[in-house]
């Protein structure tokens, strides 16, 4: 059963991950791909080989993630209009990870941009963001708890 | 990393580098500069960063700006004369 408040489904969302060095990171990321499944979405997770690679290992049977991309090839797909998505979720702890937020709010006009800015300081970074987006904004690198209950209630999930 | 890595190319300003720092670089340091959003193919990798995207050249060199997600964005140069030729053709002056 899915809470009666939360927001509308929507039928395609994308994953952009950051560098894996933070790790609520990886919990953020299965989290929100199951709730999202759970309720019919098709997930995608873009990123670097190494946090590709940490979420095969921790979801072997793929109950979570369905597809997983290299950013690089990604990135191509969508520039060449093979690949869209109603919302786009960006994990930020850099200023690399802001970047990448920015690029598919250019590439993405019309899509749900969600910025998930984390890790040690994440106010300097979210200052940095000038682009329209939903911004969830939380010092966290161990603990995903506080991240979790933000994340819940931008999607209208219950906790 | 894609073929960026395979090529040669030189180090302007080291990983780390944030993408306004790399853009403002451009914009002192070179003559000519142009500008490109975000997706422009470059050495057959499609540029990512905050539009709009600063791209230097210096006769056959072109400087750029390149983002690994673990690393921060730096500034690199290539020297690839017909490269250079088709950015003359395809950027753009104005920000």
């Amino acid at each position: 059963m899915t809470d009666q408040t939360e927001k509308p489904m929507t039928a395609t969302a994308l994953l952009v991950l950051g560098c894996p060095e933070v790790p609520v990171q990886q919990a953020l990321a299965l989290h929100i791909a199951y709730n999202f499944r759970k309720r019919g979405t098709i997930v995608h997770a873009t990123g670097n080989p190494a946090v590709l690679n940490l979420l095969k290992v921790s979801d072997p049977e793929k109950r979570y993630l369905q597809e997983t991309q290299v950013l690089e090839k990604c990135i191509g797909e969508i520039v060449e209009k093979k690949r869209d998505c109603e919302l786009c979720i960006v994990f930020s702890h850099s200023d690399a990870g802001i970047t990448y937020a920015a690029t598919m709010r250019h590439l993405l006009p019309t899509a749900r941009l969600v910025v998930i800015i984390f890790g040690k300081d994440p106010e300097p970074l979210a200052a940095l963001i000038e682009f329209p987006c939903e911004k969830i904004v939380e010092k966290a690198v161990h603990n995903p708890m506080q991240l979790r209950k933000k994340v819940n209630e931008v999607f209208g999930w219950a906790a | 990393m894609g073929c960026i890595e395979n090529l040669k190319y030189e180090k302007i300003l080291p990983l780390g580098a944030s993408f306004k720092e790399c853009r403002e670089y451009v914009e002192k340091n070179f003559q000519e500069f142009w500008y490109v959003d975000p997706g422009y193919k470059l050495f057959d990798e499609y540029i990512i960063g905050l539009p709009p995207i600063a791209l230097g050249i210096d006769g056959a060199r072109i400087i750029f700006p390149y983002t690994k997600p673990c690393h921060g964005t730096y500034l690199l140069a290539i020297e690839d004369a017909e490269e250079a030729a088709r950015v003359r053709k395809t950027a753009r002056k104005k920000k």
